[in-house]
């Protein structure tokens, strides 16, 4: 007779993989189907990260392109001091030899209106600026165009002018060549620009050149704003000697400002909406968490004969324990991978369609995962402590 | 099996068990047993009477309300949940009647599941299983999943699965009874079988025809040992209890052996 001292065997990693898998290989329609809730529920957060983030790659790399090197200098508030706000003719060239200052652009507003003919009325504005605008204005603010050119020294000259692109669309001139009407003459659109999210403004501007304002809309010479650029050492410097440059006489009310502050604050900011969609996110997932708990009792229910049966070929309680808690695992595991994957796809269907980066943070995904495996514990744990408790002589019972 | 030879050693030791379930049934009362290494014996009695009982008891699925059960050599009362199921894991291994093999794994991973809480790596309980398979003549079947085998293969795969750890105690309940006389004739046969090559076997069956094909029979009623052939110094009291009571249920064949103990 065999008098071995009688200590349980432990099982390998592989063999509780094995045991605890066996419960879901043959049943692969539940386990889709209890895996779902977990699945939406991480698909939801990564995606929900995911599109933040990618929105927010976008803005850094916008803000990037464009730069947090540039300032914009107008001529502020003066109604209470009665002081004369205007900006000197001099101020841009007074601006453009501060040191560091590579680039100087500026526009002056125009007291006219521009519409697409003579036949409609002169107050209908549809909210579209006329400026004189100097030469170098598109490339201080980093601009392009979209179709046509910009203005230059000869087209400068003549009753010529460059849409911004919300102007273009509101006026409905799609192409260069068309005509409209300013300031009791037509103008030819030389040229359509390209968004400028640092200066809307100009967006919503129809521009003519410095000198035919001038000439032939009676514009005044004073500049209304000065965009500047420096390299981005001197920015602070720059900042600090503008409103003496600018305007000698009165710098206390020179205005300036950073328009590139309020994309950083935007690219810095969560939204309340993506804080609702995460909290969605999970409560889908803790919904997802119970129908595998439940799924688990079932289970435990439907095998009470395996159970007696393992206990009879020897398993402990703690081996049943977990062989449940590994299938309650690797269901939401798997729920939990098949989430990460959907999210991830959702967030490259959206980056691509809207020409933004694809990005999905790994402390997301990897923070998804292991939200699963703490659910996937959880809800194992009461259906395996039952299963642990069952009496092998019952679970045997035939019937 | 490592029968030392010379005098037979105690498999099984139970002295004086009682059985209460819970709501107040007594299964068994004041049971005396005892199993030497290489025994074949049947535990045969009506349904009711507290053989199922018994072999949980024995198989140390369950405890007794009172007595005590030693188990090659351990006492089970001593024992904690661990070292009980290490015990069933390396002495005892049991066949049920219906079979209880794992659904939609092979023939060859149903027996190697009778090894997996023995602490063999896997490849070598694949390997022993296919050899115990071979054992039970179903070297053809190592493939073939539970639902492609007949009632007598399944059995025959689950003794398998019981013997495949060389246990010193095999239990088997009602082993024939959900197959066709055929079927339970060869599932006999291998018990018969096995017991010639050393294993100890108790069979647990209401069907006297079988008991008394085996070496010895143990017969229950109403939760007491009313006859058991081994029992040479049984007194003269239990004797006469023992024909009474196992008279209703006794084929006729059964007499000389039942009779030359009770005597
Ligand atoms: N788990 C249980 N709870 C309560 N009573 C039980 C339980 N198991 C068996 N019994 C009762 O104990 C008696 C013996 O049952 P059992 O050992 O299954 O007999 P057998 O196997 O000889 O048919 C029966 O009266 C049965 O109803
Ligand atoms: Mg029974």
């Amino acid at each position: 007779m065999r008098r071995t001292a009688l200590s349980p065997a432990r099982l390998s990693a592989r063999d509780v993989f094995h045991v605890g898998s066996a419960g879901l290989r043959g049943r692969p329609l539940r386990v889709v189907l209890s895996a779902l809730g977990i699945a939406l529920g991480i698909a939801t957060m990564i995606a929900v990260v995911g599109i933040s983030s990618s929105s927010k790659a976008q803005l850094i790399r916008e803000l990037d392109r464009l730069g947090t090197n540039m300032l914009v200098v107008t001529p502020g508030d003066a109604l209470f001091t009665g002081q004369d706000a205007r900006l000197p003719k001099e101020a841009p060239g007074m601006i453009g030899r501060i040191p560091g200052v590579e680039q100087v652009g500026a526009t002056g507003d125009i007291k006219q209106s521009v519409r697409r003919s003579e036949k409609i009325p002169e107050g209908d504005t549809g909210g579209i600026a006329v400026k004189a605008t100097t030469e170098e204005l598109l490339k201080t603010l980093r601009g392009s165009v979209r179709s046509g050119s910009w203005l230059n020294k000869a087209t400068g000259r003549y009753p010529s002018v460059v849409l911004g692109s919300v102007a273009a669309d509101r006026l409905g001139i799609t192409a260069p060549g068309q005509q409209v009407f300013i300031g009791g003459r037509y103008f030819t659109v030389t040229g359509i620009l390209d968004p400028l999210p640092l200066a809307p403004e100009i967006e919503r501007s129809a521009l003519v050149g410095w000198d035919a304002a001038e000439r032939l809309l009676g514009f005044d010479g004073h500049p209304t704003s000065v965009y500047e650029r420096s390299t981005d050492a001197a920015v602070a410097a720059v900042r600090d000697l503008v409103p003496r440059t600018a305007n000698p006489q009165n710098p206390q009310v020179v205005k300036v400002t950073d328009p590139s502050a309020a994309l950083q604050a935007k690219a810095a900011t969560d939204g309340a909406f993506t804080n609702l969609l995460l909290g969605l996110g999970g409560v889908a997932l803790l919904v997802g968490g119970v129908g595998v708990a439940n799924t688990m009792i079932i289970s435990v229910l439907e095998r009470r004969h395996e159970i007696g049966l393992r206990r009879s070929l020897g398993a402990t309680r703690g081996q049943i324990r977990i062989q449940f808690v590994t299938e309650s695992l690797m269901l939401s595991g798997l729920g939990g991978l098949a989430g990460i994957a959907l999210g991830s796809l959702a967030t490259f269907v959206y980056a691509t369609t809207g020409r933004l980066p694809w990005v999905v943070p790994p402390w997301a995904v990897s923070g998804g995962f292991g939200a699963t495996l703490i659910i996937g514990t959880v809800a194992g744990l009461y259906p395996a402590v039952r299963a642990a408790r069952l009496s092998p002589t019952l679970a045997l019972h035939a019937a | 099996m490592s029968s030392t030879g010379t005098a037979p050693n105690t498999v099984v030791e139970l002295v004086g068990v009682g059985k209460q379930y819970p709501g107040g049934v007594t299964a068994l009362r004041g049971v005396d047993l005892t199993i030497d290494d290489g025994e074949l014996l049947a535990i045969v009695g009506p349904s009711g009477s507290g053989k199922s009982t018994l072999l949980h008891i024995v198989g140390t699925l369950d405890r007794p309300s009172s007595g005590s059960v030693a188990i090659a050599g351990h006492d089970v009362a001593a024992l904690s949940d661990g070292r009980l199921s290490a015990l069933r894991a390396q002495h005892v291994g049991f066949v049920f009647q219906a079979f209880h093999l794992v659904p939609g794994i092979s023939a060859q991973d149903n027996v190697a599941e009778g090894l997996l809480y023995s602490g063999l790596p896997r490849a070598e309980r694949r390997r022993r299983a296919a050899a115990a398979l071979e054992r039970v003549g179903l070297a053809d079947r190592m493939d073939h999943k539970p639902h492609q085998l007949s009632g007598g293969q399944k059995q025959r795969v689950a003794i398998a699965r019981a013997v495949v750890g060389e246990p010193d105690l095999l239990l088997a309940d009602e082993p024939t009874g959900a197959l066709d006389s055929a079927s339970g004739e060869a599932v006999m046969e291998l018990l018969h079988d096995l017991n010639k090559e050393g294993a100890t076997i108790a069979v647990i069956t209401h069907d006297s025809e079988i008991a008394d094909r085996l070496p010895r029979q143990v017969r229950i009623r109403d939760g007491r040992v009313v006859a058991d052939t081994r029992q040479a110094r049984t007194s003269g009291g239990t004797g006469a209890d023992a024909r009474t009571d196992a008279a209703p249920d006794s084929a006729p064949g059964t007499g000389t052996d039942a009779g030359a103990v009770a005597v």
